[in-house]
This record gives structure tokens, C-alpha cells and sequence, in this order.
């Protein structure tokens, strides 16, 4: 008896004298994301890898389905205060998440940690989508893209059309000669083909010719913004792409990447425009042609070629917890954006790496040459610096945004509404939604 | 003197009772209360800001033609689903119940597809009929000659998910319908028969009307069915396009409350759901039930 007691006497008091970590398991850090099959496996990997790196911290990533779901989660778990430290939120969400009072912005998580950051070392065009109208970063890119243009390698040879060039972008007019030239000859049944036709012929469309897609420098600088696809050029660039819908030059196939893909995997159309991430898709599924890529097309005499932006998403930090768990997130973090990370995440996902440094050692080991289609996209991204209106999209509901510019989008090609007609209307549309989400935040 | 048993407890009663209630409570009318009050909401998807708007909700719905169309839409694919489901189930019912072999394989293979998720369905008419890797869609557009493209034609679209979702369907109105039938008694049919009334004659002036019973369940539950369980078709089969052609209302529901985070808006939208069936309900079993005979 009085030795059991002495023995409990003994426990509490070493439990006083020393500090918890001496006992302490190591921190936990959640990470919810959206990554399944091949990438969950890489993400797996990466946090083994952080995990395996030290001690102090453990990083737990949990899937929570796609991104839609992921969000959601993310935002009832906060609700009932049992929220992650970080939360994977799609680019559409990124207002949302800005105004939502949930999050602790990166750029001060790593100034509090006493992280020092050199953010001129990242791809600006991929930085600029997450940071606020000041130039700070909001949250940390993740999984980012662009599009770009997949071509046909054989058709192309068969109709005598030299290969594109890989850097240097054509313009839209040499691809309408292009589409003509396979599609008169009947090498190809159709020209071309888009998928996520909003983010590639209206989203980067304006980004490139750098022509604001909506008011407020496309919405970072105030809710109050009205969208602005309804000008003379997005206009007459759904215009061109209706008259070649009429002479098969171009073909429609659906809102997301199925449809277009598997047109282009049955060589039914020369030309596929979709995401780098299609690079991957690709590689695995085509066996019986040679494809190729190029960036996306330019109007002829513009003046200075501006970046195009990107799709994906990014880390949140969500606030609600110990600045001691918010260091190992940093460290996190910190351990994400190194370059051995990278390189490996871009290598087996194909998505960006996001910092200069990561992407300069990958060149320097020869990477692009035996791979040179991953060049592509960055090229496009990186060959201008970013401006006000083609650093990013912010705006509210813009799921719904896209999903009326989608609908307003068939009904050009089905014939039941005119270029102009559809885009005023979705700009009007779009507007409502705005005015909503402003009141809801005013 | 008629045996009756009761409980002594005045109590007892209630507390059996309370289970049931509890459940209702909180699976019914709590969601259903939250529901209507987060309608007269405009908030964020994080609960920070909220702001009581009066019918600032509903009012964008219904200034919104594109919601009034969804309406439409969604009454269009609920008859057109209810009729092509209860005309097949009833017609195969009629023949299966005449089957002289093998009847009781011909059934169970019948039942089938009613075992098929609604999601799994829409995938399996997907690959039958997308205009890009559709099987049938490919011997549609080559030996028919049709420019069949679901992608494109909304009118397409809505052909595509109508037959996705009646297929189910057909499977669990057989069920009814054979059930129905074999309760009708035989000596009446053949006594027409005898009399010399064709089987049409038979059938339309002696089976149907026994059947109308069945027949009237059945309209509710397809018409209940197409509101809201054909969500899974829709989602995966067209997303509510091309062009809006095919965003019924609980798909419309999903995609601004869920995806979208419009939780205000989502809520009226639900709120006018559940008022819309509540209706039509109310409408079937006031005046369609006085013409069922539910007598022998």
C-alpha cells in the first residue's frame, strides 16, 4: 500500500518536473485533401517523408473526396470546431475561403513561425491566384496547372503541316488554316476540341490577351466587381469558334475533360485543349498515334503576350489552434515547398512546381529535354509577369459563375443563341450572383 | 363481448411511443425547421456572417427565369418518366403474367435492374449512349443517320436521362403490377370472354379498373421518384446541360447549396421542393383517388 503510493507520488512529480514533450507523442497536424488514386499515393509519400524527416510533428492527410466534398467537410468540421489544420481548397473557392474569418493567411503563419520566405523565388503566375489585393499570400499553392494544346502528330504530318513549335505560340488564325486544312482533306473529321471550355477559351483567353474578365481588376480589389466577358474580343473569339463549329473546324464535347479526351484518344478531331495534367492521361491511353504539344493559341498583333493562369488548388490554414501545432504547419509547409518535394511532385503528377528553384534544378539534371511536353506549360505561365488582370479570378460564387457561363457557352453551339447574345446574358446572370455575395458579406 | 386489451399506465403509452416521435423530431422536422429558417438567410458557408433578408431568396428564384424553367423541366421529366415506366411495366407485367414457361425465371430477371443504384444506372446508359464513346450511339449516328448528341441537344439529353431513369423504374412498377393482376379474379375475365369481348376490351373495361388502385400508388411513387431519387442519374449523366436542359430542381438544389455554398438560396429552392410535392400529393389523393376503385 505505501509503496503504491509512493510510486504515484513519484509519477506526478516527474510529470511536474519535466516539461510534456519529454513524454508527449508528437504533434498531430490534419491535412484534408482531395487526392485519390495515383496523386493520394504521391501525397501519401510526401507526408511519410515529412514524417520520417523529424520528430516533433506528425502530419495526418485524410481524403475527403473530391473537391467539392473536401470543402464541405472542411466547412462543417468548422462549424462543429473539430476543423483540420489545413484544408485543400479548389482555385473557385479561393474567395470563399479569403472572407470566410476561418483562416490564418500563409504570409503571416510563416512570419509568426519565423520562417523566412523568399517569396520572389515562386512562380508568380502561380503565387498571384492565392495572394489579396496587397501581394500577400493568402494561402499555399498546391496542385497547380494550364492549359495547353494537344496535337495530332500524324494527322499533322499527314497533311503536310510542319510541327508546332513548343515555346512560341501560334495564333488562332493559322490554327483556323490548320482545322481548315485537316478537315477539308478529311484526315480529320473535326478540328478541334476544348475541355473546361470556361477556363480555357474565356478564363485564360482574357488572361493572355490580358483583357479583364471582370471589373475591380477581375475582383481582387472589391466585391462590388461586375464581370466584363460580354467585350469585343472574348466576343468575336466565341464568334470564330461557333462559325468553325458550323464547318466542323471545331467540335464540341462536353464541359469537363471526358468527352474531348476520349474524341482525341479515337482520332475523331486533330487539336484537344485541356490541362497539363492531360500530359499523363495521355501517355497512358494513346498507343496507335504520335501526339504532340504546344501553348495555347494568340490573336495575331498582340502587343505583349501575357501570362495564362492556372486551375487546381491550394493548402488553407485553418485558424482555431495551438501556435504550437502552427509552427509544425509551417514546417509542413516549409518541407512542401523544398525542392526535393517538388521535383517529385511534379515528376509523378505533372502539376507545377511551385518555386524557380525547384524548376531551374530540374532543368539543370536534363529533365525537360527527355521530357520536354512538361515545358510547355510553365513556359506559358512564366513568360510575362504577371498583371493586375492576369494574375488571378476572384470572385464569389464562382462555381455558379462557371456553370452559367457553361450553359450560356451550349447554347452558342447548339444554335440557340448568338455569341453576343449568350455572353451578355451570362455576364448578367453572373452579375445577379455577384450582387448576392456581396449582400452576404456586407 | 369484444376482447380488448389496454394499459393500465396512463403513461405508458406516450413513453412508447417517444422513440418514434424522437426520430421523427430529429430526422424529419429539425432538418425541415433549420431548412426554412436558413431561407430567409443570406450566409456564408462558415456560419460568420449571417443576415436575415425577409424573402430576398425567394424572390430571386422566382424573378430568375432560368428557376422557372427548372420547373418546367422538372414537371416535363416527371411525366414523361411516370408515363414511359408505368405504360412499359404494365405492358410487360400483362405479357410476363400470360408466360407459360419458365415464369418464375422471367420474373426474377425482370425485378433486376430495380436492384441497380440510380448512379450505376446513369453510367451504364452513358457508355451506351454518349455521343463520344457511346456503343449504341455510335450505330445510332452511322446506320440510322441520326445527329444524335446528348452533349450538344438538350432535347437529346432529356430523351437520354427520361429512359436511364424509366428503365429502373420499369422493374419496380412489374413488381406492382403483377402483383395486382394475379388478384384479379379470373372467372370475371373470363366471363367477358365468354360474352365475347376482345382482350383489349378485357383488359381495359375489367383489369384496368381493378388495377387502378395499383395503379395510382404507382403514379405517386414514380412522380415522388423523378423529383428527387433520379439526382444520381442526373449527376452523372449530364449535369443538368447542355444548356440548362436538363437541371431539374434537386439537382439545382445540389449544385448551389453543396457545390456552390448559396446556402440561403438552396434552402427557398428546397423549401419550394417540398411545397411543390406536398402539392401534388394533395392534388393526386383528391382527385385522382376518386376515380380508383378500390372495391372488388
Amino acid at each position: 500500500m505505501k509503496l503504491s503510493k509512493l510510486f504515484v507520488f513519484l509519477v506526478v512529480a516527474v510529470c511536474i518536473a519535466f516539461p510534456v514533450s519529454v513524454f508527449a507523442k508528437p504533434v498531430t497536424i490534419n491535412w484534408w485533401h482531395a487526392m485519390r488514386s495515383a496523386r493520394g499515393e504521391v501525397v501519401k509519400n510526401m507526408i511519410n517523408e515529412f514524417n520520417a524527416s523529424q520528430s516533433e510533428y506528425e502530419v495526418v492527410g485524410t481524403n475527403k473526396g473530391n473537391y467539392d466534398e473536401t470543402m464541405n467537410a472542411g466547412v462543417a468540421a468548422f462549424r462543429a470546431k473539430k476543423q483540420p489544420h489545413l484544408l485543400q481548397v479548389f482555385e473557385v473557392g479561393t474567395q470563399t475561403m479569403m472572407l470566410s474569418g476561418a483562416i490564418y493567411p500563409v504570409f503571416e503563419l510563416m512570419k509568426d513561425a519565423g520562417i523566412d520566405v523568399d517569396w520572389s523565388r515562386y512562380l508568380q503566375a502561380v503565387l498571384s491566384y492565392y495572394m489579396n489585393a496587397d501581394g500577400n499570400l493568402m494561402s499555399m499553392p498546391f496542385n497547380s496547372s494550364t492549359p495547353i494544346m494537344y496535337y495530332n502528330a500524324d494527322m499533322f504530318k499527314k497533311a503536310g503541316i510542319a510541327p508546332l513549335s513548343k515555346s512560341e505560340p501560334i495564333t488562332w488564325d493559322e490554327l483556323g488554316d490548320i482545322t481548315k486544312k485537316l478537315v477539308s482533306t478529311g484526315i480529320a473529321s473535326a478540328g478541334m476540341v476544348t475541355a473546361w471550355q470556361s477556363w480555357t477559351q474565356i478564363e485564360n483567353y482574357s488572361a493572355i490577351h490580358n483583357v479583364a474578365f471582370a471589373s475591380k481588376s477581375n475582383g481582387y480589389e472589391g466585391l462590388d466587381c461586375q464581370l466584363e466577358i460580354n467585350n469585343p474580343l472574348v466576343v468575336k473569339h466565341i464568334t470564330r469558334l461557333k462559325s468553325w463549329a458550323d464547318d466542323k473546324r471545331f467540335m464540341y464535347g462536353g464541359q469537363k475533360y471526358q468527352g474531348p479526351k476520349s474524341e482525341f484518344m479515337a482520332q475523331n478531331v486533330a487539336i484537344y485543349i485541356d490541362s497539363i495534367s492531360g500530359i499523363a492521361k495521355l501517355k497512358k491511353g494513346v498507343k496507335d498515334f504520335k501526339w504532340d504539344a504546344a501553348p495555347l493559341p494568340v490573336e495575331a498583333g498582340t502587343a505583349k503576350l501575357q501570362n495564362s493562369i492556372i486551375g487546381g488548388a491550394s493548402l488553407w490554414v485553418l485558424n482555431g489552434h495551438s501556435k504550437k501545432e502552427y509552427k509544425g504547419v509551417a514546417a509542413f509547409l516549409k518541407f512542401l515547398a523544398g525542392n526535393e518535394m517538388q521535383e517529385y511532385w511534379h515528376k509523378e503528377t505533372g502539376y507545377f512546381p511551385i518555386t524557380i528553384d525547384a524548376y531551374e534544378s530540374l532543368k539543370s539534371k536534363g529533365y525537360y529535354n527527355t521530357d520536354p511536353l512538361q515545358e510547355v506549360g510553365i513556359n506559358q505561365l512564366n513568360r510575362a509577369i504577371p498583371t493586375k488582370i492576369s494574375r488571378g479570378l476572384r470572385l464569389g460564387y464562382f462555381v455558379q459563375i462557371r456553370n452559367i457561363i457553361n450553359e450560356e457557352l451550349e447554347l452558342v453551339w447548339n444554335g440557340k443563341k448568338s455569341p453576343k447574345e449568350a455572353l451578355d446574358n451570362a455576364a448578367a446572370r453572373s452579375n445577379i450572383q455577384l450582387r448576392t455575395f456581396e449582400k452576404t458579406y456586407k | 363481448m369484444i376482447k380488448r386489451s389496454f394499459f393500465k399506465s396512463r403513461y405508458l403509452p406516450y413513453l412508447l411511443i417517444f422513440p418514434q416521435i424522437l426520430v421523427t423530431l430529429t430526422f424529419f422536422y429539425w432538418p425541415a425547421i433549420q431548412g426554412l429558417s436558413q431561407s430567409f438567410l443570406l450566409s456564408d458557408p462558415f456560419g460568420r456572417h449571417s443576415k436575415f433578408v425577409w424573402f430576398y431568396n425567394y424572390i430571386e428564384l422566382f424573378t430568375d427565369p432560368l428557376y422557372l424553367k427548372s420547373i418546367f423541366t422538372t414537371f416535363f421529366f416527371s411525366l414523361a418518366v411516370a408515363a414511359v415506366s408505368l405504360s412499359l411495366g404494365l405492358f410487360i407485367a400483362s405479357m410476363a403474367n400470360r408466360a407459360l414457361k419458365a415464369k418464375a425465371l422471367t420474373r426474377t430477371l425482370l425485378i433486376w435492374p430495380y436492384a441497380v443504384a440510380p448512379a450505376i444506372s446513369g453510367i451504364m446508359w452513358l457508355f451506351l449512349l454518349h455521343p463520344s464513346y457511346g456503343i449504341v450511339a455510335l450505330g445510332i449516328k452511322k446506320w440510322l443517320g441520326v445527329d444524335w448528341n446528348p452533349v450538344l441537344y438538350g432535347s437529346d439529353a432529356m430523351v437520354m436521362i427520361v429512359m436511364a431513369s424509366a428503365w429502373k423504374q420499369v422493374s419496380y412498377n412489374f413488381v406492382f403490377f403483377m402483383a395486382g393482376l394475379q388478384a384479379v379474379p379470373k372467372s370475371l375475365t373470363e366471363a367477358a370472354a365468354i360474352d365475347g369481348a376482345s382482350p383489349f376490351k378485357r383488359f381495359w373495361y375489367i383489369t384496368f379498373p381493378l388495377l387502378s388502385p395499383t395503379f395510382f400508388f404507382l403514379t405517386v411513387m414514380n412522380i415522388i421518384y423523378s423529383f428527387f431519387e433520379t439526382f444520381g442519374i442526373i449527376h452523372t449523366v449530364t449535369q443538368g446541360g447542355p444548356g440548362g436542359s436538363t437541371n431539374i430542381l434537386v439537382y439545382k438544389v445540389y449544385q448551389d447549396g453543396f457545390v456552390g455554398l448559396n446556402l440561403g438560396s438552396s434552402s427557398a429552392q428546397s423549401v419550394v421542393l417540398m411545397s411543390l410535392i406536398i402539392v401534388i400529393t394533395f392534388l393526386q389523393f383528391r382527385f385522382l383517388e376518386k376515380k380508383v376503385q378500390y372495391g372488388g
